[in-house]
C-alpha cells in the first residue's frame, strides 16, 4: 500500500503542475469519467512520471559534458584523447532502457486487454449497445434495444457497460469521448467496438477526430450521462414523441452537411444494416446475413449519386 | 471551354491569384535575366546537363531551401488561422489543402532533397571516391524529384490542390469523396519523384560498396557515410511500396478499380496498412542521415573521435530492421484488437533503445573533449534536449491503449514535429552551415548563424509545446476552426506566436547567405573547422575529379590520422583521370516524364501516349549511345593542382 501511496504522490505532483501550467481547467484526457479513461489518464501519468526522469538525466548530463568540457575551460594544448568505447558503459547504456521499455510494454499490453474489454467493476450487468455511424458530417446513434435512435447526440446510463458498434456511410472517422475513453476507427467495410462506461452523471464532449473532409471541424456530438432511471424515462418519452424512422428519411439524414440534434423511433439498422467486413472481422454481428453487405450501401450510394 | 474548366482551379481566393501571378512574374524574370544575361549557354552547360555529385547536390539544395518556403508558408497560414477561435482568415477547404501540402511539400520535398543533397555532396567525398557509381543516373533522379515536385507545386494554380491530408486516407482520397485533380497530383507527382528515390537508393548503395578509397573497410568508413548506406538499403526497401500503392490510387481514381473503394470489396483500411508500411521507414530515411551529421559535427567540435563507433553503426541497423516492424502503431485505433497492438506497442518501444544508445554515444563524445562552440555545433547542442523531448513522447505515442487518446489529436502533431524539427532541420542547418565553405569557399556569418538558431529553437519551443497540452485537452488535428467554448485559444495563440518567431528565423537564414555572400572573407583553408573525416582533405573548391590521387586509409578518421599522427593519404604519381561525360538526356527525360505527369493527371491520354514513347525513345538512345566518359590528362591535373594550391 505504501508504494501506491508514494506513485499517487508523484501523480498528483505532476497532475498539478500540468493543471497550474493551463490555467487550472483539468485537461479532459486527464479529467477520466470512466474507467477506461481513467486507466488511460493514468497510463500517461505514469509514462509522463518515468520520461521525465529519463529527460532530466539526459539535460543533467549534457549540462555537465558541456560545462565541464568547453574549450575556454581547457589548457590550449589540451589534446582530447582518442577512447574507442567501453562494454560496461554501453550494457548500462542498453541495460537500463531496456528495463525501462520492458516495464511500460508490460503495462501497456496489460492496459491493451483492459481498453479491449467490458470495463472492470461492470461485468456483472448486460451491457447497453449502442450503433454509433457517422456519415458526413454527423453521428447517427441506434439504440436497437431500445428502439429509438438519435443524430448528434448521445444519451447514456452510468453504472453500466457501453458496447459501441462503429461504422461510417463515408470516410474513416474516429469515434472520440475524451472523458470516457480513447477513440476508435468507423469504417465503411466493417464493424468496430469500443467498450465504454461512465461513473458519474454529467455532459461530455464527443466528435470526430478523424479527418473527414470539408466538414470535420463541426464534426462533433453531445454526450450526456444520467442514472439508469433517467434514462429509461427518456426512452419512454422519445418513444411517445418522436417520430419514426424511415428508409426515405434516412436517406435524406446521409447527405453530405450538418444537422442539428434529431430523435426518431426505431432504428436504421432493419432496412441499412451494418457491414460484415471480410469474413475476418471480429465479432461481425451474426443478426445480419452475408448480403446485407450491398444493401448496407444503398444509403450512401443515394448519397453520392 | 469545358476542356479547359478542368484546369481551372475549384475554389479560387485571393492568395491563389496572387500566387499565380508571383509564379508568372517569376517564370518571366527569370527568363528575361538569363537572356539579358547571356547565361542559357551557361546554364544548359554547367547545371542542366551536368552529372558532377557536387553540382547535383547544390541543385537539390537550392530546391530544398525553396520548398521550405513553401512549405513554411503553409504552416504560418494555418497558425495563424488558428490562432484566435472561430477564425476565418481561411476556409475549411483552404486549410485542407494547405495543411495537405505542407505535410507532402515538407517531407517530401523539403526534407528528401535536403539528404539527397548531404548525400551527394558528401558522401564520395567521404568515401575518397571521383564521382558516384552511376553518375548519369544520379542526375536523372535530380532531374525526375525536381519535375516532380514541380508538377506537385502547381496544383496550386492549375486544378487544385490534394485535400486529403499528406496520409490521403481513401476512401476521402477517393473520386466519391474528392473529384477534382487535386488528388491525381498526390499520386502522380509523388510517382514521378520516387521512380528519382529508388534510382538514388541503388545508385548509393552500389557507390558505398564498391568505390571506397583503398584501405577503408566498412568499419571506418565515417558516421554519415554508415547513415547514408542504411537509409539507402531503407529506401530500395520502402520505396517500391510507395510505388505500388501510389499506383493503385492511380487506379482507383482514374480508371474505377475498387482496392480502397467503400463497394465491391474495397478495403479503406488497406490504404492506411501500406501507407505507412512506406511512411514509417521514410521517416528514418530522414532521421538516419540527420544521425550522420550530428556525428561528424559532434565528434569534428569535441575534438574527439566519436564514442562507440560500433554501436553507433550497429545501432543504427537494428533501427533500420525495426522501422519496418511498427507500421501499425499509426493506426491502433483500427480496431485491430488487443495483440496485434500489443506486438506494435512492444517493436514501437524497442526503437527507443537503440536511439537512447545514439544518444549517449555523443553525450559521451563530449566527455574529455574541447567543445568549441559553433553554429554547427550550437545546432547540434540544441538538438540532443529538444530531440530526448520527441523521443520520450514517442515512447508515450507507443503506449497503445494510452494512444486511443492521444491519436488524431495535437499531441501527435507535437509529437512528430518535435523529432523531425529538432532531429532532422536542425540537422539540414547545422550541415549546410558546416559544408557552406566547402562548396562555396566561404563561411556563413557565425553571429548571424547563432541568432538563428536561438530564434528557431525558442519559436520552436513555443508552437509545439502548447500543442502536447491542447491536443490532450481534446484538440483533434486537422480542424481548421474550433469555437471559443473549447478553450484551445491561448494555447494556439502561443503556438502562432512561435510559428512567427520561427518564420523570422528561417528569413535569417536568408539573409545570412546574402549577408556572407558579401561580405565574408574568402581567404579560408580547405579545412576551416579542423575537422576529421575525407572531404576536408581535398581542395576547397572541390575541383571536378575530387582527389587528384584516390587517399590510402587507415583508420574511420583518415584526414585527422594524416593531421595527427602522420599518416600519408595521397601516394604516388598523378595519372590520368577517367571522368564520365555530361548529358542532356536526363533533363529532357524528366521534362517529358512532367508533360507526360501532367497529361496524366488531367486523364489526357492522347498526350500521354506520346510522352510514354518519348520516354522510352530516351531510354533506347542511352543503351544505343556510344559513351565512354573522358580523360583529364596529367597535364590538366597538375595545373588545376598548382592553381588550387596556390590559391
Amino acid at each position: 500500500m505504501h508504494k501506491k501511496g508514494t506513485k499517487w504522490a508523484i501523480y498528483s505532483v505532476i497532475f498539478t503542475i500540468i493543471t497550474v501550467l493551463t490555467g487550472c481547467e483539468p485537461l479532459l484526457v486527464l479529467d477520466p469519467k470512466g474507467p477506461q479513461a481513467a486507466r488511460q489518464a493514468s497510463d500517461i501519468l505514469l509514462s509522463i512520471g518515468i520520461m521525465s526522469v529519463i529527460v532530466i538525466v539526459v539535460f543533467a548530463l549534457l549540462v555537465y559534458m558541456l560545462v565541464k568540457y568547453r574549450a575556454s575551460k581547457q589548457r590550449a594544448d589540451y589534446e582530447p584523447p582518442h577512447i574507442e568505447g567501453n562494454l560496461w558503459v554501453e550494457v548500462i547504456m542498453v541495460g537500463i532502457p531496456v528495463l525501462i521499455v520492458a516495464f511500460l510494454s508490460y503495462v501497456s499490453v496489460q492496459s491493451n486487454y483492459i481498453v479491449e474489454a467490458t470495463p472492470k467493476g461492470y461485468e456483472d450487468k448486460e451491457p447497453l449497445v449502442v450503433y454509433a455511424s457517422s456519415s458526413n458530417w454527423k453521428w447517427h446513434f441506434s439504440y436497437p434495444e431500445e428502439g429509438i435512435e438519435t443524430v448528434n447526440y448521445l444519451y447514456i446510463p452510468t453504472d453500466r457497460a457501453l458496447e459501441f458498434k462503429l461504422y461510417s456511410y463515408g470516410p474513416i472517422t474516429s469515434f472520440w469521448i475524451p472523458q470516457l475513453g480513447g477513440q476508435k476507427y468507423a469504417m465503411a467495410d466493417m464493424v468496430t467496438t469500443l467498450h465504454l462506461a461512465a461513473d458519474v452523471p454529467g455532459e461530455f464532449m464527443g466528435r470526430n477526430a478523424n479527418f473527414s473532409g470539408k466538414g470535420f471541424a463541426e464534426n462533433t456530438f453531445n454526450v450526456t450521462a444520467m442514472s439508469q432511471e433517467e434514462f429509461d424515462d427518456w426512452v419512454k418519452e422519445v418513444k411517445e414523441t418522436a417520430k419514426p424512422i424511415t428508409e426515405k428519411k434516412f436517406e435524406d439524414l446521409l447527405e453530405p452537411g450538418h444537422l442539428g440534434q434529431q430523435t426518431y423511433t426505431g432504428t436504421h439498422l432493419d432496412f441499412s444494416p451494418p457491414p460484415t467486413g471480410h469474413n475476418h472481422t471480429e465479432e461481425s454481428s451474426e443478426t445480419h446475413e452475408k448480403e446485407s453487405h450491398t444493401d448496407s450501401h444503398a444509403g450512401h450510394e443515394s448519397m453520392n449519386h | 471551354m469545358d476542356f479547359f474548366d478542368r484546369f481551372a482551379v475549384p475554389h479560387p481566393s485571393f492568395a491563389i491569384y496572387a500566387s499565380m501571378a508571383a509564379i508568372g512574374l517569376t517564370i518571366i524574370a527569370v527568363i528575361a535575366g538569363l537572356t539579358y544575361f547571356k547565361k542559357w549557354g551557361y546554364l544548359w552547360r554547367e547545371w542542366l546537363t551536368t552529372v558532377d555529385h557536387k553540382r547535383i547536390g547544390i541543385m537539390y539544395l537550392l530546391s530544398a531551401l525553396l520548398m521550405l518556403f513553401r512549405g513554411g508558408v503553409d504552416a504560418i497560414m494555418m497558425r495563424a488561422q488558428l490562432a484566435v477561435p472561430d477564425n476565418t482568415l481561411l476556409d475549411a477547404q483552404h486549410y485542407n489543402e494547405i495543411f495537405t501540402t505542407h505535410g507532402i511539400v515538407m517531407i517530401l520535398f523539403m526534407a528528401m532533397p535536403f539528404i539527397m543533397f548531404f548525400m551527394n555532396f558528401v558522401v564520395p567525398l567521404q568515401i575518397g571516391a571521383r564521382d558516384v557509381a552511376f553518375p548519369r543516373l544520379n542526375a536523372l533522379s535530380f532531374w525526375l524529384f525536381f519535375m516532380g515536385a514541380m508538377l506537385f507545386n502547381i496544383s496550386f494554380v492549375v486544378g487544385g490542390s490534394p485535400d486529403a491530408g499528406w496520409t490521403s486516407y481513401f476512401p476521402l482520397a477517393g473520386t466519391e469523396f474528392s473529384a477534382s485533380v487535386g488528388n491525381n497530383y498526390y499520386m502522380i507527382a509523388i510517382q514521378i519523384a520516387g521512380i528519382g528515390t529508388l534510382m538514388t537508393g541503388i545508385n548509393f548503395i552500389t557507390t558505398i560498396l564498391k568505390m571506397r578509397a583503398p584501405g577503408m573497410t566498412l568499419m571506418k568508413m565515417p558516421m554519415f557515410t554508415w547513415s547514408a548506406l542504411i537509409a539507402n538499403v531503407i529506401i530500395v526497401f520502402a520505396f517500391p511500396v510507395l510505388a505500388v500503392l501510389l499506383a493503385m490510387g492511380t487506379l482507383d481514381r482514374q480508371f474505377g478499380t475498387n482496392f480502397f473503394a467503400m463497394d465491391n470489396g474495397g478495403m479503406d483500411m488497406l490504404w492506411a496498412n501500406i501507407f505507412w508500411v512506406w511512411g514509417h521507414p521514410e521517416v528514418y530515411i530522414l532521421i538516419l542521415p540527420a544521425f550522420g551529421i550530428y556525428s561528424e559535427v559532434i565528434s569534428t567540435f569535441a575534438r574527439r573521435n566519436l564514442y562507440g563507433y560500433t554501436s553507433m553503426v550497429g545501432s543504427m541497423v537494428i533501427i533500420s530492421l525495426l522501422s519496418f516492424l511498427v507500421w501499425a502503431h499509426h493506426f491502433f485505433t483500427m480496431g485491430q484488437g488487443a495483440f496485434t497492438n500489443s506486438i506494435f506497442s512492444i517493436t514501437t518501444m524497442a526503437i527507443a533503445v537503440p536511439t537512447g544508445v545514439k544518444i549517449f554515444n555523443w553525450l559521451l563524445t563530449l566527455r574529455k573533449g574541447k567543445i568549441v562552440f559553433t553554429t554547427p555545433m550550437l545546432y547540434s547542442m540544441l538538438f540532443i534536449p529538444l530531440f530526448t523531448l520527441g523521443g520520450v513522447t514517442g515512447v508515450m505515442l507507443a503506449m497503445s491503449a494510452a494512444d486511443y487518446q492521444y491519436h488524431n489529436t495535437m499531441f501527435l502533431v507535437a509529437h512528430f514535429h518535435n523529432v523531425i524539427i529538432p532531429g532532422v532541420v536542425y540537422a539540414m542547418l547545422a550541415g549546410l552551415h558546416y559544408y557552406w565553405p566547402k562548396m562555396f569557399g566561404f563561411m556563413l556569418n557565425e553571429r548571424i548563424g547563432k541568432w538563428t538558431a536561438w530564434l528557431l529553437s525558442i519559436g520552436f519551443v513555443l508552437a509545439f509545446m502548447p500543442m502536447y497540452i491542447s491536443g490532450l485537452d481534446g484538440q483533434a488535428r486537422r480542424m481548421y476552426t474550433y469555437s471559443e467554448s473549447a478553450g484551445f485559444g491561448p494555447m494556439n495563440m502561443v503556438s502562432f506566436v512561435g510559428a512567427a518567431i520561427m518564420a523570422i528565423g528561417f528569413v535569417l537564414i536568408v539573409y545570412n547567405i546574402y549577408y556572407s555572400t558579401r561580405y565574408e572573407s574568402r581567404d579560408i583553408s580547405n579545412d576551416p573547422w579542423d575537422a576529421r573525416t575525407l572531404e576536408w582533405a581535398t581542395h576547397t573548391p572541390v575541383p571536378e575529379y575530387n582527389f587528384a590521387i584516390l587517399p590510402d586509409v587507415r583508420t574511420n578518421e583518415a584526414y585527422w590520422d594524416a593531421k595527427k599522427n602522420g599518416h600519408v593519404l595521397f601516394k604516388g604519381e598523378f595519372e590520368k583521370i577517367h571522368m564520365p561525360n555530361n548529358s542532356g538526356i536526363p533533363f529532357i527525360m524528366s521534362c517529358i516524364f512532367f508533360v507526360w505527369g501532367f497529361s496524366f493527371i488531367f486523364s489526357l491520354w492522347i498526350p500521354v501516349i506520346l510522352t510514354t514513347i518519348g520516354i522510352f525513345a530516351c531510354m533506347a538512345l542511352r543503351s544505343f549511345e556510344q559513351d565512354h566518359g573522358r580523360y583529364i590528362s596529367v597535364k590538366e591535373i597538375e595545373e588545376t593542382e598548382t592553381n588550387l594550391r596556390g590559391a
